[in-house]
């Protein structure tokens, strides 16, 4: 058994934090953070170099033919850094649901671009509250027009193409939704960004008003390629998440040790010591739910469905506990601007939503449980 | 990323499964497997017997103590190895509980400490379980400040006069030896002034009293000595440098990873799926569904944290620290399970007799057991403090009796 990384993935994910803490320095966050930029476009140019955009995409299409695990271990590391790119729209929602279910014309279109960093994709799936359900959905695509709008879309404001989700049929089954890539240059696409209390990962409002589209897999079968979407970038976000807890956790202890009240450090203080293990517990539980997502992400294992759900709660609660209470640990500068605590925090709120709230994927859980231990 | 074994594991776990296959007591598998957390028990046949005799068949066979050196009884494997066998093990494995401190503890720190004649005369025996071990550390005034003991040993000849009292000694009703921490100077700082030794818990001047602990059973005592003579051949390590010893004894404590930790989970996730409310089938409600879900992450967390640890064993990495979570995680875990399932019950979750109850009242033990969980072998606050300070490297609490001598150490909180 080797229930680990191998050593080549381990200096990847060296390599990665390497690059990442030159290039994506708190001040590159806070540049987006403050509105001068819609995104760091040198770090995702930087990226394309690396090849890291492009790792779970087969050679043939551009990439690196990597594989999952690669991903796992840059995702970690892009969580860890807030990196302020489109990464997660275009590498885990974009570009999973065209290797799913894309067709070899769509792949040598779209994965080449994505690799290259010349095309930023995303998922347009939400339409206002509410978790992802077919029901949901009511924009429609009729004759090969869509009309609609879609919201939250991430990082839709500066997103090349999307991948929408979109009502083909009135039956109220899950086949009545289908998929299609639209260029959200074309005419009919209106894109409106979005204030969220995570300005590093943009939002935004796309309408769309009779918009020449093109399908995406089979008509009918949009809800299942979505479901495994979801569950493939939840085993991803699981790493951006866990990467971030642990660089929570890091800052809380740096602080606790550098930091004197009352004649010693505050981190010799058994309430501050013990709020700091329990941070180290949760991450260190989410990081092994993330470990068995990613071996069931990467064998594309029958488990994966349970192990995307278990990772996906574990590691939201973890980031959201590690970002809390290193502000705590803080005290007052803790929820200053000029610290970098609140820009943890945000995004681990933020992230805990994106993909589906944590009510979505406990029931996914359970139902999961339920169905394995029915079979 | 991978479950698999290596060629060389694979061929150890096929020798193990088969052998088990042929050999283990299948007549208590079921009851075995079905045993609620501290509560094992046979019907019809008494258990220390059971376990004795199935020790005993492994000992023949080779399959007992694993990693210690062949000539002391053991087989000399690998850790990983170590694991694979209770993997295979399985529900028989809790069997072994009595001899867990001896071979766990005691067997470690007389390999380290005493003389090789000793070794060879009480090591294979203890291996074998014809004779088991306690532990001796404890006292009212020393739980989880072990060195704050107050359990004498005076020099007489060649011989140590001993007095005190030591708690929380599991399995002493039934032990044969004990290893015993003791204090042979008062007028130095508590940690300076410890002394080591094993005894025959038979020798004049023993007394075990079984304590009742809160769930009924009397899994641990007290135990007194009144001028009990042991003699200096039974000294482990140096006067007074029986702190170090002790630390050999604790360090050996995490090795013993692998079996996995029970949460409650499985149970109560069994539970629910068929439980039936007013409202409809219980695993259809929100609430609930949303707590199973917090559970059962904690759960499938630590037993992918106990698949890291045992991939660094295979890897000849020795475990750490951070293996302080099992215990730290499932303790509250298994308490606040068996709460809520009791709650799921209403007022009949009071019920506590096996044929009113629910389950065969398998939550209402577990809610009383697990209290005991959150402090035997360092509470949940000691375990925090453990991986603070040597998993993320923060400064230890203030001792203030530090430099202290032992006898000038305030012995009452309030004057």
């Amino acid at each position: 058994m080797n229930f680990d990384f191998s050593d080549e993935q381990k200096q990847m994910r060296d390599e990665a934090r390497k690059f990442l803490s030159e290039k994506c320095p708190p001040k590159a966050v806070r540049e987006v953070l403050d509105g001068k930029a819609a995104y760091d476009k040198a770090l995702w140019k930087g990226l394309a170099e690396m090849g890291f955009l492009g790792v779970a995409i087969p050679e043939k299409f551009g990439g690196a033919g990597a594989g999952h695990l690669e991903l796992c271990v840059i995702a970690e590391e892009m969580g860890r850094a807030l990196a302020p790119v489109p990464f997660s729209s275009t590498v885990y929602l974009a570009a999973e649901a065209i290797l799913i279910a894309g067709s070899d014309a769509q792949k040598q279109k779209w994965l080449p671009k994505i690799a290259s960093g010349e095309a930023i994709g995303t998922l347009a799936l939400f339409e206002g509250k509410g978790n992802p359900s077919p029901k949901a959905i009511k924009l429609t695509a009729n004759g090969g027009a869509l009309n609609g709008v879609k919201k939250p879309v991430p990082d839709g404001a500066i997103a090349d193409f999307a991948v929408v989700a979109a009502r083909t049929g009135s039956s109220g089954r899950d086949s009545d939704i289908s998929l299609f890539i639209v260029d959200l240059k074309a005419t009919g696409v209106e894109v409106k960004s979005l204030t969220n209390i995570d300005p590093t990962r943009g939002q935004a409002e796309i309408t769309f008003k009779d918009t020449k589209v093109e399908p995406l897999g089979a008509a009918g079968e949009g809800w299942g390629v979505i479901t495994q979407v979801l569950d493939r970038a939840a085993v991803l976000m699981a790493f951006e998440q866990v990467g971030g807890a642990d660089r929570a956790l890091e800052m809380g202890r740096d602080y606790a040790l550098d930091r004197i009240a009352f004649g010693r450090p505050i981190g010799s203080f058994q309430a501050v010591k013990h709020m700091l293990a329990d941070m180290y517990v949760s991450a260190t539980l989410a990081r092994s739910n993330c470990y068995y997502g990613a071996w069931a992400l990467s064998t594309n294992a029958g488990e994966l469905p349970e192990a995307a759900a278990a990772a996906r709660i574990s590691a939201t609660q973890a980031f959201q506990h590690c970002a809390k209470n290193n502000i705590q640990v803080h005290g007052g500068m803790g929820f200053t601007w000029e610290f970098d605590c609140h820009m943890y925090y945000r995004r681990a709120n933020a992230v805990a939503l994106g993909l589906g709230s944590l009510s979505y994927w406990e029931d996914a859980l359970i139902d999961r449980m339920r169905k394995k231990n029915a079979a | 990323m991978n479950f698999d074994d290596t060629p060389q594991e694979a061929a150890f776990r096929a020798e193990a499964k088969a052998w088990i296959a042929a050999n283990a007591p299948k007549q208590y598998e079921d009851e075995l497997r079905k045993a609620s957390l501290g509560r094992v028990q046979l019907k019809g046949a008494n258990i220390l017997e059971v376990a004795k005799a199935w020790q005993k068949k492994k000992a023949e066979a080779g399959w007992a103590c694993l990693h210690w050196p062949k000539e002391y009884g053991g087989r000399g494997a690998t850790p990983i190895e170590r694991v694979i066998w209770q993997q295979e093990e399985g529900p028989f494995g809790r069997l072994s509980a009595m001899f867990i401190i001896g071979h766990g503890m005691c067997g470690p720190t007389m390999m380290a400490f005493a003389g090789e004649e000793q070794k060879r005369k009480y090591l294979p025996p203890l291996a074998s379980g014809e004779k088991i071990w306690c532990q001796l550390f404890s006292e009212p005034a020393g739980g989880s400040d072990v060195a704050g003991l107050r359990t004498r040993a005076e020099k007489d000849g060649d011989e140590w006069v001993i007095n005190g009292q030591k708690i929380w000694t599991s399995g002493a009703h039934y032990s044969d030896y004990g290893i015993l921490l003791t204090r042979t100077d008062p007028t130095v700082p508590k940690h300076k002034g410890l002394t080591m030794f094993f005894l025959d818990m038979k020798s004049p001047g023993v007394e075990v009293r079984p304590i009742k602990q809160a769930s009924g059973a009397s899994d641990f005592n007290e135990v007194y000595f009144t001028d009990v003579r042991i003699p200096d051949s039974q000294r482990l390590g140096n006067v007074n440098d029986g702190w170090n010893v002790s630390l050999t004894t604790l360090m050996n404590e995490r090795m013993s990873i692998g079996a996995g930790v029970a949460t409650g989970f499985p149970e109560l996730f069994d539970f629910c799926s068929s439980l039936m409310l007013e409202d409809g089938p219980a695993i259809e409600n929100r609430a609930m569904r949303s707590k199973l879900a917090n559970w059962a992450v904690k759960a499938s967390g630590l037993k992918y944290t106990s698949m890291r640890a045992i991939s660094a064993l295979s890897r000849g990495e020795r475990p750490g620290p951070e293996n302080s979570i099992g215990k730290l995680v499932a303790g509250s875990m298994i308490q606040d399970v068996a709460a809520y399932a009791l709650d799921l019950q209403g007022a009949a979750g009071a019920l506590n007799g096996p044929e009113d109850a629910e389950v065969a009242g398998k939550f209402q033990a577990m809610l009383l057991r697990a209290p005991g969980t959150r402090v035997e072998g360092g509470t949940d606050e000691i375990m925090r403090n453990i991986i603070a300070e040597r998993v993320l490297g923060l400064p230890g609490d203030i001792r203030v009796d530090k430099d202290v001598p032992f006898n000038k150490i305030p012995t009452k909180g309030r004057a």
